[in-house]
């Protein structure tokens, strides 16, 4: 197949860089090697969006950062997405750290982060009833908020999908040939052409590089714990609450998410191993205490899962959104650490700008910038449920218990553009088995419907791709 | 020769020794708290047996197989044996509680019944 | 808009057994809500046999138990809905409930009775370090996987929980072909009763480790083993003990949580030690015409208890709706040393008949008592040679007893050593 572009990896770089690549004449193909969108950092992250006063002045990640902070409202709006501008709190605990305060407060003012303003003591508490005795004060910053990492990821591949992008799971890239002027990505059994090549495969992007011989990109892993609790402590905190930051990145946070959970974590530890997503007790139960210095009535009780997650860190120290020095038809966009989600919508216009003025692509006149809202049942009123029960009987039987998760939804998830091709795919589109049980009643029958849907015995669908296979043989 | 059982007469679970001679004749039970806990030692000892719950496989049904189980208690060195022959028939749905599904498996004289219905898909 | 005298929700044990009673107390108009594709609720994939010894002095296997309450319930012609899933209980009543044929139900009961059962705890109430691979689930789950689907969930098992699920799935397993390398138990005692560790375990040599906890879970894509270690008194893993099991499947029976989502969304109020609602001796709830019973209640270790307990909530319904209903006098139960939790948790002392308290006590004890005090002074005492966390216990408050008993009182039970 050819293309005008191929972007490697869909994680929510990709996906928008793909997105707002498919507004223009250009045919794109968005490789992603999982058997879904959003499979790694993009799925495991803090879901903030940062108001952009931690990084350095001038850089990449500053420009970026603020850029996409005030993109994210708009576009979230376009792919009904949820995100609530709930704003964020960097809590100081010493005298020491209001200094700092002052400090991100001027340079958040240099980055043209709007809002910024210092908290004494008595308003941070009316913000934020359990934040710590020991605490002295915040900077507030206004345009902070949380958004759903994955929902935006899998939102922006299926309206590029709908504008006409090619999603290709399951192609890992693991050759690149270039030959008059065209790039050949090949996996091993079929090959992929293209003129441009996006390099935006996360923790693996200095690999994707190595295969056109530009060995300037060096990712580290940098691996974080979280721990999503229960949404009845969800009130626990309002707004994201920071602790002050160190050279490791931004600290423990506390955060509400899109859903109403309350998120702790992430720890920060370099590793080697990219795919190594594992929790550890030890780090785990640090996570806990950073965050209870926050908030100090935190519990494991209402913990209901843990997870890992990989930043992107680089050895440059900004972000890398440049033609490659080898061949200026490869775009790397690499070292997207945080803050990479806020940053992500600047960076899919600031790429799709350095392909269109070399393409020469002008836009469609067709393109929907729109992605139609998927139903959720769990936010409907009673009317509105009979109505659409009236039109699909799907959405009057209730698959997942606990986040009252229909039928119809699921089936939505599995036959929309770039689908659920797995329990986890489904999980993310649709939370069936995010809530308490995790997915103790229904991943039995999301398994059965997506084995129905796909046209497959049941013990052909795995939990998340690959060798993730949930059942073996029957057994008779 | 001594062996050691639990007694599951009652939630008690008394560990029960029973010592045997040469010919593995019973000689003696002790640990035991009372009567109940004497006979099923014995029983256990000279004849233990085992009822049995699995499915059968079924053909046509709504379900891939059918739950069963064993008539009454049999031989516990059967089981696996038992098994076997329960994963080598097949029944035709509709199958009704009740319905014998393997008569007299291995010769026992325990038969193999469904214990819940099966409609025809 | 429908109309009920009663709306069950659950037509599990539970729910048919209170609709049974309901109707022999002279209530018609009774409509159970089922979320499954049939009645019976969780004892459609309970194959193994064991039920109904003390209620049809007969030894059944799970669906079986379940069919006899299907059949009267047919007989009986009551009318129930299954697929259909409750959604919400409204303050006056209204049940709204949602399905594929009817759509959203709006039903106005004059009792409901909550019959929702109890759920497993998960893996992340546990917090079990490692990978998110597959081949982790509930022992519940997996047994629908292979009793009901017909399926196996995979081939090497490690076992996380010796409660009674557990034992039975370390069971089921292994005949069905799987080899089950370890059963571990966090506590120094197992949960399940000493009948399935000899007849799950023993039988097959499957070893069972008390004091021993999974504190990792290794695998990519599919689990390819467990790091299993011993605790100390405090059930924190002792370090040095940890040991590799290689490994494709990790089961976890690790409690049962009542299921009260609906319960706790319209108020009423909850029993922090059984996660049930606070009851009277007929199982009324904190909200006037709202029963519970079963496993949403409290969790039991035999469902002939259930079908006891649901009766009991069941003619409690059927004269709340009769209006055979006085002005009640309460006084409160209290498990303390030893007692976890008692229900009821309040008894109307104007009751007309004798009146049985379940509870549970935190630990094994051997040869001890259990004392009955009102007021302080101790009124039942009971020589029990063994007490264990896993089997629930009862002593009957006779109402004799009962009227000497002023309001506002308080029965304590105690576990005397």
């Amino acid at each position: 197949m050819n293309y005008d572009v191929a972007v490697i990896g869909a994680g929510v770089i990709g996906s928008l860089i793909a997105r707002e690549l498919s507004r223009y004449d250009v045919s794109v193909a968005l490789v992603e090697k999982c058997n879904d969108m959003a499979m790694a950092t993009s799925k495991a992250n803090s879901a903030i969006v940062h108001a952009g006063f931690d990084a350095k002045p001038g850089s990449m990640k500053a420009k970026m950062n603020v850029e996409g902070t005030a993109l994210m409202p708009a576009l979230c709006k376009d792919l009904s997405v949820p995100f609530k501008p709930v704003g964020s709190l960097v809590v100081a605990f010493s005298d020491e750290e209001m200094v700092t305060l002052h400090e991100l407060l001027e340079r958040g003012k240099g980055n043209g982060v709007p809002g910024l303003e210092i908290y004494d003591v008595e308003k941070l508490r009316e913000e934020e009833p359990f934040i710590s005795e020991e605490a002295k004060g915040a900077l507030w910053a206004p345009s902070a908020g949380i958004v759903c990492p994955y929902e935006l990821t899998i939102a922006a591949v299926e309206n590029a999908v709908v504008n006409g992008t090619e999603f290709i799971r399951n192609f890992e890239v693991n050759k690149i040939d270039f030959a008059d002027g065209i790039f050949t990505l090949s996996n091993g059994e079929s090959e992929i052409n293209a003129k441009y090549v996006v390099n935006a495969a996360g923790v693996f992007c200095d690999e994707i590089a190595a295969l056109i011989g530009d060995d300037s990109i060096c990712t580290m892993p940098r691996k974080g714990e979280y721990m999503l609790c229960d949404k009845s402590i969800g009130h626990l905190a309002n707004h994201t609450i920071f602790q002050c930051p160190s050279k490791m990145g931004k600290g423990i946070l506390v955060t509400p998410t899109v859903d109403g959970n309350l998120l702790i974590g992430p720890s920060a530890l370099d590793i080697e191993d990219k795919t190594d997503v594992t929790t550890t007790a030890g780090t785990l139960a640090d996570v806990l205490t950073a965050a209870k210095r926050s908030v100090p009535c935190l519990t494991t009780r209402e913990v209901i899962t843990s997870f890992a997650g990989l930043r992107a860190h680089c050895t440059r120290d900004d972000f890398i959104i440049e033609p490659s020095e080898k061949n200026a038809q490869f775009i790397n966009v690499a070292g997207i650490e945080s803050p990479g989600l806020s940053s992500a919508p600047a960076i899919g216009l600031y790429v799709k700008d350095m392909l269109i003025k070399e393409l020469g692509a002008a836009e469609k006149a067709d393109f929907k910038s729109e992605r139609e809202e998927p139903v959720r049942f769990r936010h409907m009123s009673n009317e509105e449920r009979k109505a659409i029960i009236a039109k699909n009987p799907a959405y009057g039987r209730i698959i997942c218990r606990c986040e009252t998760i229909t039928e119809g939804e699921i089936l939505d998830a599995i036959h929309a553009p770039a689908g659920a091709r797995d329990v986890d795919g489904v999980k993310r589109r649709t939370r069936a088995g995010m809530g308490r049980c995790q997915g103790g009643f229904c991943g039995s029958k999301v398994v059965e419907l997506l084995a129905r849907e796909l046209g497959v015995e049941i013990n052909e669908i795995t939990k998340c791709g690959g060798n993730s296979k949930i059942l073996y043989d029957r057994t008779k | 020769m001594q062996k050691n059982i639990i007694c599951v007469a009652c939630p008690m679970g008394c560990g029960v020794t029973v010592e045997l001679d040469d010919n593995g004749t019973i000689v003696s039970v002790t640990g035991n708290t009372c009567k109940r806990g004497d006979a099923y030692a014995r029983t256990e000892i000279t004849n233990p047996v085992r009822s049995l719950a699995t499915t059968v496989k079924v053909e046509g049904g709504v379900f891939n197989v059918v739950p069963c189980k064993s008539s009454g208690a049999l031989p516990k060195d059967k089981v696996f044996d038992c098994m076997e022959v329960i994963n080598s028939v097949c029944a035709k749905a509709p199958v009704k509680l009740g319905d014998v599904l393997v008569s007299d498996i291995l010769g026992t004289g325990i038969d193999i019944v469904a214990t819940n219905h099966c409609p025809i898909k | 808009m429908l109309n009920y005298d009663i709306v069950v929700i659950g037509g599990g044990p539970a729910g048919m057994a209170a609709a049974l009673k309901a109707k022999e107390c002279g209530v018609d108009s009774i409509l159970i809500l089922e979320r499954a594709e049939t009645l019976g609720g969780i004892l459609e994939q309970c194959i193994h046999t064991g039920f109904g010894l003390h209620y049809f002095g007969e030894e059944l296997s799970g669906p079986e138990y379940a069919d006899r309450f299907i059949s009267l319930v047919d007989e009986q012609k009551i009318e129930y809905k299954t697929d259909t899933m409750a959604l919400e209980i409204t303050e006056n009543n209204v049940v709204y409930a949602v399905n594929k044929t009817d759509g959203l139900l709006e039903i106005q009961s004059k009792a409901v009775i909550l019959a929702m059962g109890c759920r497993e705890r998960p893996r992340g109430a546990l917090n079990i370090a490692g990978s998110r691979a597959s081949g982790v689930m509930s022992a519940g789950t997996a047994q629908k996987y292979v009793n009901i689907d017909g399926y196996m969930p995979g081939k090497k098992v490690v076992i996380l929980g010796s409660g009674d699920i557990g034992l039975i799935m370390a069971r089921r397993m292994t005949l069905e072909g799987a080899e089950v390398k370890v059963v571990c138990e966090l506590m120094p005692y197992s949960s399940g009763l000493t009948r399935n560790i000899v007849q799950c375990l023993d039988d097959f040599n499957i070893p069972l480790r008390l004091s021993c906890t999974v504190i990792g879970i290794h695998g990519k894509d599919r689990v390819e083993g467990v790091t299993i270690a011993n605790v100390d008194e405090n059930r924190r893993p002792i370090p040095g003990t940890e040991e590799y099991i290689e490994c494709d499947t990790l089961l976890l029976s690790v409690g049962l949580i009542p299921e009260n989502e609906l319960t706790r969304a319209v108020g009423i109020e909850l029993d922090p030690v059984t996660s049930g609602a606070v009851v009277d001796e007929n199982r009324e709830t904190s909200h006037n015409g709202v029963f519970a019973c079963g496993n949403v209640l409290h969790v039991h270790d035999l469902v002939d208890y259930v079908t006891l307990e649901s009766q009991t909530a069941g003619e409690g319904a059927a004269r709340y709706v009769l209006g055979g209903n006085n002005e009640p006098e309460y006084i409160t139960t209290k498990g303390v040393n030893g007692v976890r939790y008692i229900v009821p948790q309040k008894v109307n002392i104007k009751n007309d008949g004798d009146v049985k308290l379940y509870f549970r006590v935190g630990q094994v004890y051997k040869n001890a008592k259990t004392v009955v005090k009102y007021n302080g002074e101790e009124i039942i005492s009971k020589k029990r040679p063994r007490l264990a966390p896993g089997e629930m216990e009862s002593v009957i408050i006779k109402n004799d007893m009962l009227k000497g008993f002023a309001e506002g009182g308080i029965i304590e039970i105690s576990v005397e050593e």
